[in-house]
C-alpha cells in the first residue's frame, strides 16, 4: 500500500468524522421540528390563528390574542431597542477608539451572557413595581434591553467589513463626516444589519422569562400597551404547565406556531443579505 | 516652455505665513500659467514619531499634469493625500510648513473641509465606486454639496460621464449598479464621479495601478484630454506613465523632493545623480 492511498484514506475518515459531527448538530433541531409537527399540526387549523381561548374543558379556540399580542410586544420592543441598537452599532464601528465605545463594546458582551430572566426581574423593579401594575410595555422595555447588546455588535461588526476605500471616497467627494456614515457606510451595510436585527427579533420573540414578570400574559384580546398581555411563549408555559389535555395540545401547536415564526424571520434575514448592490474586491 | 522659476515670487499673502518660512523665503515654484494652483511651502508631515514628508515645496500649475514618481515610502501618496486633507482619518498626524490653495492656506483653522474636499477632487488607487447605480455614482456628488438641480442631473451625469469617455459604454445601463463594470470602467466611473464636483484640483493616487494595459492606456488618454480644463497632480510608480502624461514632474525620495521640473527634461537630463540613477531603473 502507498502512502497516497494512505493519505487519502486518512482524508476520508476525517471528512466523514466532521459530517457525524454536522449531523450529531442538526438532529436535535429536526427533532424538535418533528416533535412540534408531528403533536401540534393536527391541532392547527384557521380558528387557531383567528378565534380566542375557550374555558378549559372545551376543545377548539384559539390563540388569536397571543399572536396579536407577540406582535405588539415585539414590534414595541423592536421601536424602542432597534434605533438604540443600531445607533450604538454605528458609534461604535465609526469611533474604534473612542472611550464610549470601549465601554459600550465591553457593557453589550456582558449584556449578551446576561441570562434573560435578570432582565426580566429588572424590567419589573423599575417599571412594573413602580407602576403597581403588569404591562405589555414592561416587556416590550425588557425585551429591547435584551436586544440592544445583539443589534450593537452585529450592527458594528458589519459596519466593519465595509472597505476603507469607499469611506474615502465619500470624503473626497466633499461629505461630511456623519453623511459619509449615514448615506454611503449604513447603506452599504443594510442587509447586514436588517439581518442581524431580524435574527435579534426572532431571539427575543421566543423570550418567556422576561415577560413572566412583565407583560404576564392574558386571556384577552388586547391592544393596550399598559395593561397585562397575552404573548405566545406565555401561552405555551401556561397551557404546557397545565393540567388539561387540550391545553397540551394548544401548548403543542403555539410552539409550532412560535418555532415557524422565528423560522421565517431567519429565512427572511438570509434572503435581506442577498442584496442587489454587493461591494466587490 | 519655461519649467520652474526658482526662487521666490511676491505673494499678496506672504504675511499670513509664519515669520520664519517668510524670512528663510520658501522657494515658490511658478509654471506656464502663473500662479500656481496648489503650492507647497516647506510642507512637513509625520504619522506619530515618524516625519514622512521633511519640507516640500513646490507648485502645481494650472491646467497642466503634474506628476509625482519616486520609490515605494518617499512620501508621495501622502504629499497628494495631505492635500485635501484625506489624513484627517488618523489620529497623531502632524503637519508644518503649509500647502495653499490658489494662496490660501489648505490647513488654515476654520478651513470648510467640504468645500476643500468639493475643489480638490480625488481619484484613488483602487476604483472604489459606491454600491449604487452608475447614475447615482456620478450624481450624489452634485446632490450633496448642492452643486445641481435634480432636473439638471441627467445633463451633468451625461457630460461628467463623457469627460470620462464612459458615455458610450455606460449609456443604456445607467441605473445598473456601478459595482458590476470591469475595473477600468470602474476607475473611469470614479473620475467621472470627482468631475461632477466641477473641483479645481483633481488628485490621482496611482489611478492605474489596479488595471490592465488597455484600461491604463484609456485612463492616461483622458488625463491629458481633461488637462484643459482641470489641474490634475498624479502620483505614480510607473515612470512612462509620467513621461506620457505630464508636463511637469517631482521626484521625492526619503521624504524630500529632490528634483522638480519640466518632465522632458527630468527624464532626458535629469540634474541630480538619484533621478538620474531612479528613472534608469538602478533603485526603487
Amino acid at each position: 500500500m502507498n502512502r497516497a492511498a494512505a493519505r487519502r484514506r486518512r482524508s476520508h475518515f476525517m471528512v466523514g468524522l466532521m459530517g457525524l459531527a454536522v449531523v450529531l448538530a442538526v438532529l436535535p433541531l429536526l427533532l424538535i421540528l418533528g416533535t412540534l409537527v408531528a403533536k401540534g399540526a393536527s391541532s392547527l387549523n384557521l380558528a387557531f390563528f383567528t378565534k380566542m381561548p375557550v374555558p378549559a374543558g372545551e376543545t377548539g379556540g384559539g390563540v388569536m390574542h397571543a399572536i396579536v399580542g407577540t406582535l405588539m410586544i415585539v414590534g414595541t420592543a423592536c421601536l424602542i431597542g432597534l434605533p438604540l441598537g443600531i445607533g450604538g452599532g454605528i458609534y461604535c464601528a465609526e469611533y474604534p477608539g473612542s472611550k464610549l465605545a470601549t465601554v459600550t463594546r465591553f457593557v453589550s458582551d456582558v449584556l449578551n451572557g446576561t441570562p434573560s430572566i435578570v432582565v426580566g426581574v429588572f424590567a419589573w423593579t423599575w417599571i412594573v413595581a413602580t407602576q403597581k401594575h403588569f404591562s405589555a410595555f414592561a416587556g416590550s422595555v425588557a425585551l429591547a434591553i435584551l436586544m440592544v447588546p445583539m443589534v450593537t455588535r452585529t450592527t458594528e461588526e458589519m459596519i466593519k467589513l465595509v472597505p476603507h476605500s469607499l469611506r474615502e471616497a465619500a470624503l473626497a467627494l466633499g461629505y461630511s463626516r456623519w453623511r459619509t456614515s449615514l448615506t454611503v457606510v449604513v447603506r452599504t451595510t443594510l442587509p447586514g444589519i436588517v439581518t442581524g436585527s431580524l435574527l435579534a427579533v426572532a431571539r427575543v420573540a421566543g423570550e418567556t422569562a422576561p415577560l413572566l414578570f412583565t407583560a404576564l400574559g392574558s386571556q384577552y384580546l388586547s391592544f393596550d400597551l399598559d395593561q397585562p398581555m397575552a404573548a405566545l411563549p406565555l401561552v405555551v408555559f401556561t397551557y404546557a404547565t397545565g393540567p388539561y389535555e387540550e391545553w397540551h395540545q394548544l401548548a403543542w401547536a403555539t410552539a409550532l406556531v412560535l418555532i415557524l415564526v422565528v423560522l421565517v424571520l431567519s429565512v427572511a434575514a438570509r434572503l435581506a443579505t442577498r442584496g442587489k448592490f454587493r461591494q466587490n474586491g | 516652455m519655461t519649467a520652474t522659476l526658482p526662487g521666490r515670487t511676491a505673494m499678496p499673502h506672504a504675511s499670513s505665513l509664519k515669520p520664519t518660512l517668510a524670512a528663510r523665503g520658501a522657494p515658490a515654484t511658478r509654471g506656464p500659467g502663473g500662479e500656481p494652483v496648489v503650492e507647497a511651502r516647506e510642507f512637513r508631515f509625520s504619522y506619530g514619531p515618524t516625519e514622512v514628508l521633511k519640507g516640500i515645496s513646490l507648485g502645481v500649475a494650472r491646467n497642466a499634469v503634474t506628476a509625482i514618481i519616486g520609490p515605494s515610502g518617499c512620501g508621495k501618496s501622502t504629499f497628494l493625500r495631505a492635500i485635501n486633507r484625506m489624513h484627517e482619518l488618523l489620529p497623531d498626524v502632524r503637519h508644518g510648513g503649509d500647502l495653499l490653495l490658489d494662496g490660501q492656506s489648505i490647513y488654515a483653522p476654520g478651513r470648510d473641509l467640504v468645500d476643500l474636499r468639493r475643489r480638490i477632487g480625488m481619484v484613488f488607487q483602487r476604483p472604489n465606486p459606491f454600491p449604487k447605480s452608475i447614475f447615482d455614482n456620478v450624481a450624489y456628488g452634485p446632490t450633496v454639496n448642492r452643486l445641481a438641480l435634480k432636473r439638471d442631473l441627467p445633463e451633468l451625469v451625461e457630460r461628467c460621464l463623457r469627460q470620462a469617455a464612459l458615455w458610450d459604454e455606460v449609456k443604456d445601463r445607467l441605473h445598473e449598479p456601478g459595482t458590476g463594470l470591469s475595473g477600468g470602467q470602474q476607475q473611469r466611473l470614479c473620475i467621472a464621479r470627482a468631475l461632477a464636483n466641477s473641483p479645481e484640483v483633481l488628485l490621482m493616487d496611482e489611478p492605474c495601478s489596479a488595471l490592465d494595459p488597455i484600461a491604463t492606456q484609456k485612463v492616461e488618454e483622458l488625463i491629458f484630454a481633461l488637462k484643459e480644463h482641470y489641474t490634475i497632480a498624479i502620483v505614480t510608480h510607473n515612470m512612462q506613465q509620467a513621461a506620457r502624461v505630464s508636463d511637469f514632474t517631482g521626484f521625492f525620495d526619503s521624504g524630500e523632493l529632490i528634483e522638480f521640473g519640466d518632465t522632458d527634461q527630468l527624464f532626458t537630463a535629469p540634474a541630480h545623480e538619484r533621478t538620474e540613477a531612479y528613472i534608469t531603473g538602478r533603485f526603487g
